[in-house]
């Protein structure tokens, strides 16, 4: 048993070896069979209307890249007539009635949509425990400890590790999808900001938030880019820019490539098994003809903080709107207007995005404004500037995705500051709206997978791909099973 | 960094959200520890600096004022929690 990935699927497809009606009930199947609670909805109807469809279109010639091919939508994008919770009680029963334009551009070029997946609570979490549907199984689970897959995108994870889905959509606003996919083993790639549309993405921190694919390999993450990303005049922050095709440039050599690495990226906090793990991935690098270079990235100490205040602060902003009178949920009783609002919200919400809130709220707050967000958006500004002078003198910047391996459920959802740690090498490409991506590196003596970071300059996604596309060919790592995966040894 | 209950209480009814008299003590204490997380931001000395609000500082695009959206009351309104019509319902705010 080996993964199976998007380009496998597509080539079935198109030699006519089976049809996106079959792979897709496969699938569906699969997601019956699991116990991961990585989807929070399944629409077969439509997924097999969507795949019976592509059948159709693929009689009729067309032959788009991934025409046919099933994946895995997390819960965070509205698609018209289909619940869209983003992890919340306050949208349980929300119907959205119209579709997100990354979704409509995956339908477009006849991606099939399976379900929606598991996440926390609107995006706000690393290990998908504040999700309102319940924690989500990290494939990678041994059978006497129970692992968090990451979050925010924890579900989409789980479904893609778990073979559940080949692919799935997720986002990313400190570390969401790259986080997920470093503690369950795959590929996620954070494009740079604006390059794919927030239309009909749930907002958590607009300023941050970014689609992007969770693949078992860099190959697939560019196919799925590809149908993801463009233009969209109903984002105002959607980039403009021309078109491209993530794919063109894969099999380039990186004879010649300069790696950053930051030492501020291998300091204290690093276990010393990922940073050994790290070190192993570099050297490979090293093989394939690329050099190291130390870099510096002096200000990166403070994303963090700065994190904790831009993202809680545009958050109190945009989940202002769920207030129970246009959508979701309203309290049954209330006195007044302001009761009304109060209690619905208070049953809504979950803690830690109360918690969230609340601070975005006392930071925007007036008397404290210049102290908080005023002075984070300026260290943003120091940190999006320590990248383009670390760009000068290197072509990609790695270091570790995260601290150390997927943690055990339960174990940290005392200590929220703990909790926020784990996005600690992952925020700063957000500040700095950076293409990012996470990719299998290794394993630890214990069996986890270990995530390698790549941070590339503005808009060389491309690029970024092509490094992780080298480097999958001459290792493994992304094509280890997890025990609990459709096919895995449990 | 220090609150007291009163500030916390500020803060959630900023928020539109409602803390159980036992949840107090342990809001403020997340709420601090949060804060103490975000006082580092503090000793920067940022004088100079502008701000970023944008990761490629863009200005908001323009666009002709046009129609672009067709009126779909009745599908936005059949998702709300209480309509009349054609009308979103919500408690009297005025006697």
């Amino acid at each position: 048993m080996t993964i199976t990935t998007l380009v496998q699927l597509a080539a079935d497809l198109d030699s006519g070896k089976r049809s996106s009606v079959e792979i897709t009930q496969d699938y569906l199947a699969r997601i019956k069979q699991s116990e991961h609670n990585a989807f929070i909805s399944v629409n077969e109807e439509l997924a097999l209307n969507q795949a019976r469809a592509a059948d159709q279109k693929r009689a009729s010639g067309d032959r788009s890249a991934l025409l046919g091919v099933p994946v895995a939508q997390k819960d965070i994008f509205c698609i018209d007539g289909t619940q869209t919770t983003c992890g919340s009680k306050i949208l349980e029963n929300f119907i959205a009635p119209y579709t997100a334009t990354v979704v409509e551009n995956m339908q477009a070029q006849g991606v099939v949509s399976m379900g929606k997946t598991n996440m926390d609570e609107f995006a706000m979490g690393s290990s998908n425990e504040t999700s309102y549907f319940g924690g989500v199984r990290n494939p990678w689970s041994t059978v006497d400890k129970n692992l968090v897959p990451g979050g925010s995108s924890g579900g989409s994870a789980a479904a893609v590790a778990a073979q559940l889905a080949p692919a799935a959509t997720g986002t990313d606003t400190g570390g969401s999808i790259r986080q997920p996919a470093a503690f369950c083993n795959l590929t996620g790639i954070k494009p740079s900001y604006g390059r794919c549309s927030r239309y009909g993405m749930i907002a958590f921190a607009s300023s941050l938030d970014q689609a992007g694919p969770m693949t078992h390999t860099a190959e697939d993450a560019a196919l799925l880019l590809n149908t993801m990303a463009g233009f969209d005049a109903k984002d105002s922050t959607s980039l403009n820019v021309e078109a491209e095709d993530f794919s063109k440039s894969l099999n380039d050599s990186l004879e010649g490539l300069k790696i950053g690495l930051p030492k501020e990226f291998f300091g204290d906090g690093l276990d010393s098994e990922m940073a050994t793990i790290i070190e192993t991935a570099v050297k490979q690098f090293e093989a394939l003809g690329a050099s190291i270079k130390e870099v510096s990235l002096p200000n990166s100490h403070l994303a963090l903080p700065s994190y904790y205040v831009i993202a809680p602060a545009e958050a109190s902003s945009n989940l202002s709107r769920f207030d129970g009178v246009r959508y979701g949920h309203r309290a049954d009783q209330y006195t007044d207007l302001v009761d009304m609002y109060t209690k619905t919200r208070t049953e809504g919400f979950g803690e830690e995005v109360k918690r969230r809130i609340m601070i975005g709220a006392y930071a925007l707050s007036s008397g404290y404004y210049d102290a908080y967000y005023s002075q984070a958006q300026k260290l943003r500004r120091l940190i999006a500037n320590d990248f383009t002078s670390a760009f000068e003198d290197c072509d990609v910047i790695m270091g570790p995705t995260t601290p150390g391996p997927a943690f055990e459920a339960g174990s940290r959802t005392d200590d929220p500051v703990a909790m926020y740690l784990n996005d600690i090498y992952t925020i700063p490409a957000n500040l700095a709206g950076l293409p990012a991506g996470s990719i299998p590196a290794g394993f630890t003596a214990s069996g986890l997978p270990a995530g390698l970071h790549l941070i590339t300059p503005y808009l060389q996604e491309a690029k970024l791909l092509n490094i992780a596309h080298k480097f999958q060919q001459a290792t493994d790592w992304h094509t280890r099973i997890a025990p609990s995966a459709i096919g895995g040894k449990a | 960094m220090a609150l007291d209950n009163d500030t916390v209480h500020t803060i959630a009814r900023l928020a539109r959200i409602k803390i159980d008299p036992s949840e107090v003590a342990r809001t403020r204490g997340a709420l601090e520890n949060i804060l103490d997380l975000v006082a580092q931001m503090g000793a920067v000395d940022t004088t100079g600096i502008e701000p970023m609000t944008h990761p490629f500082d863009a200005t908001m695009r323009l666009r002709a004022d046009e129609i672009t959206e067709t009126n779909q009351r009745e599908k936005f309104q059949a998702i709300a929690p209480s309509t009349q019509r054609g009308l979103y319902l919500v408690p009297k705010v005025i006697d």
